[in-house]
């Protein structure tokens, strides 16, 4: 498969995967798919339900290594680097910012939420963390909301700010990759149109993937767009092509346009 | 509504009815059990209590002479501390120790390994007081003689580990529980934010759980308090107020136990007892109190 890039999106790659397989237990969740994602790309993933989208991130951020019978073969290489022999595992994952598809509010202040990550790292003054959770908080739309009552708990929020305030805390680590797993599920349209907004400026500063169950958020968004179906990786091209009259692929054509998934 | 349900209690068979009955005796019943003990305490202290017995003297005087013939004093403070000193070094070795061994199993080991502890823990739970005590008469007492090269063993400090040995498996089955039942999303959404294993605990789960963590901590304590036969036996059932762990001391529960079946009853001392009993019941009724208030307060903070 050739994969090109338009769109004024850089060349160099961040992440390159090649031939990845993850099994759980036997079953094949992820058929052998390589594709790579450039610098300061937003990258579309769709595909209908188990097809291996959410996989895909677990392996990036080497989460899937909790699930016990799961099993990785292939390589993911992030800046050149292969993920799977960065001994600083909590290191990797504070490059990637992870954005879960319900809100997970942790039971803590959204000040707490927001400086959670940065203080696992080992930031402890309080002026610093300040500044990253103000800055975070601006990042994701939320600071004007909750600036009054930051000690209040995250959990207290709406669906969407608590959606926001995940995204506030993904971005604390300054990540070099958003990863967001179909973030808008639990949240009104205004408000994803918001993070829609706030992903836009966000990609002048880092790569996003993201996976999403809303064809066109994706053409609303991506550079280019992937998709996935049952573990395969069908196409992954310029959102303009995978979203023309002719993709390389008729299952592709008939997913964009809604006559299956 | 109420003739609705009169006209279909009567349609129903027999045997739904009697059900029902039975059902609601039954949950009746633990009520009327609570009730009835206290009566019964009650009456069997309740003439001494009000007519006879210095109730100032009964909570600060150390002296436990009730079968003294001419000088008879029942002063029952050395008991109170003996019972809450025995009972809060107990709950300082049992504490860590249960709640370390439940963040170990629900965390951090495999589930095979998990399942071997749960069951070890359950048995551990199983093993009757009188044993604990016959460890303590018996095994701990060469152990702290040996250790504190102390001249006897039978001391606060063994009382408290037998304690602590029989509180443990109720906190971390309990703490277990509570910490299992934190949501996955919360140690995945930590993970992902690049906490280690360590930070997930201390930073997610436990102030997320704390409500059961809590819960697990003051049952241990309740069993530590009510516990009668270990501490009897391994305490050295002395009446003197305790300078430190290597001291003796007596708990108000083993002085019932030991007491009870030597009195005369409806006597004196034999109401003194059962004084001693009314002041169990209110120690554990306002230990519970506490420990509901507690959890409510925390339930409002969140």
């Amino acid at each position: 498969m050739k994969t090109n890039s338009q769109n004024g999106s850089q060349m160099t790659p961040i992440i390159e995967v090649t031939d990845l397989r993850v099994h759980y237990g036997d079953k094949l969740a992820l058929k052998g798919v390589s594709f790579d994602v450039y610098q300061n790309e937003i990258l579309g993933i769709i595909g209908p339900a188990q097809s291996g989208k959410t996989t895909l991130l677990k392996v990036i951020n080497r989460t899937l290594e909790f699930t016990p019978d799961a099993t990785i073969e292939g390589s993911v290489k992030l800046d050149g680097e292969d993920i799977s022999t960065i001994s600083d595992v909590y290191g990797l994952r504070r490059r990637i910012g992870m954005v879960q598809p319900l809100p997970v509010g942790l039971p803590l202040s959204i000040y707490d939420n927001v400086a959670f990550a940065p203080r696992t790292a080992g930031i402890r003054s309080k002026s610093e963390l300040d500044v990253i959770v103000e800055r975070c908080l601006q990042q994701a739309a939320l600071w004007e909301e909750v600036k009054e009552r930051l000690n209040t708990l995250g959990t207290q929020l709406s669906g969407g700010q608590q959606q926001r305030l995940t995204i506030a805390r993904a971005l604390s680590h300054q990540p070099e990759i958003l990863c967001l797993d179909e973030f808008s599920i639990a949240v009104d349209p205004v408000t994803t149109m918001r993070i829609e907004e706030v992903l836009k400026t966000l990609r002048t500063e880092m790569t996003i993937l993201l996976v999403t169950n809303l064809v066109q958020q994706a053409k609303r968004l991506a550079n280019r767009t992937a998709f996935f179906l049952n573990g395969d990786l069908i196409e992954i091209d310029t959102t303009d092509i995978i979203f023309s009259e002719n993709p390389a692929e008729q299952a592709t054509y008939d997913y964009v346009n809604g006559t299956f998934g | 509504m109420n003739i609705l349900r009169k006209k279909s209690a009567a349609n129903l068979p027999f045997s739904e009815t009697a059900i029902e009955l039975f059902i609601r005796l039954c949950g009746i019943s633990s009520i009327i059990f609570v009730f009835g003990i206290f009566f019964f305490v009650f009456r069997e202290g309740a003439g001494f209590l009000f007519n006879g017995l210095d109730l100032g003297q009964f909570l600060t005087s150390v002296e436990w002479q009730p079968t003294s013939l001419n000088n008879k004093r029942y002063g029952a403070f050395a008991l109170i501390v003996g019972t809450f000193s025995v009972t809060i070094l107990a709950m300082c070795i049992a504490v860590p120790f249960g709640l370390g061994a439940a963040i170990f199993v629900s965390e951090f080991c495999s589930p095979k390994l998990r399942e071997t502890f749960k069951i070890i823990i359950e048995l551990l739970a199983a093993i009757p007081s009188v044993v604990w005590g016959f460890i303590g008469l018996t095994l701990m007492n060469q152990l702290i003689i040996a250790v504190f090269n102390a001249p006897i063993g039978l001391t606060m400090l063994n009382g408290s580990i037998m304690l602590a040995l029989m509180s443990v498996p109720i906190i971390v089955s309990i703490a277990e529980d509570a910490l299992k039942a934190v949501p996955d999303s919360y140690r995945e959404a930590a993970e992902a934010l690049g906490a280690t294993r360590w930070q997930v605990v201390y930073r997610v789960l436990l102030p997320a759980a704390k409500n059961g963590l809590l819960a697990a901590v003051l049952l241990g304590a309740a069993r530590s308090i009510g516990e009668t036969m270990a501490v009897l036996m391994a305490t050295g059932h002395s009446v003197n107020i305790p300078s430190g762990p290597l001291s003796w001391i007596r708990t108000l529960t083993a002085t019932i136990a030991a007491e009870l079946g030597e009195v005369a009853r409806g006597d004196e001392h034999y109401q003194v007892l059962f004084i001693i009993g009314i002041l169990l019941f209110t120690i554990t009724f306002v230990v519970n109190l506490i420990a509901d208030l507690v959890i409510k307060g925390i339930r409002q903070d969140s």
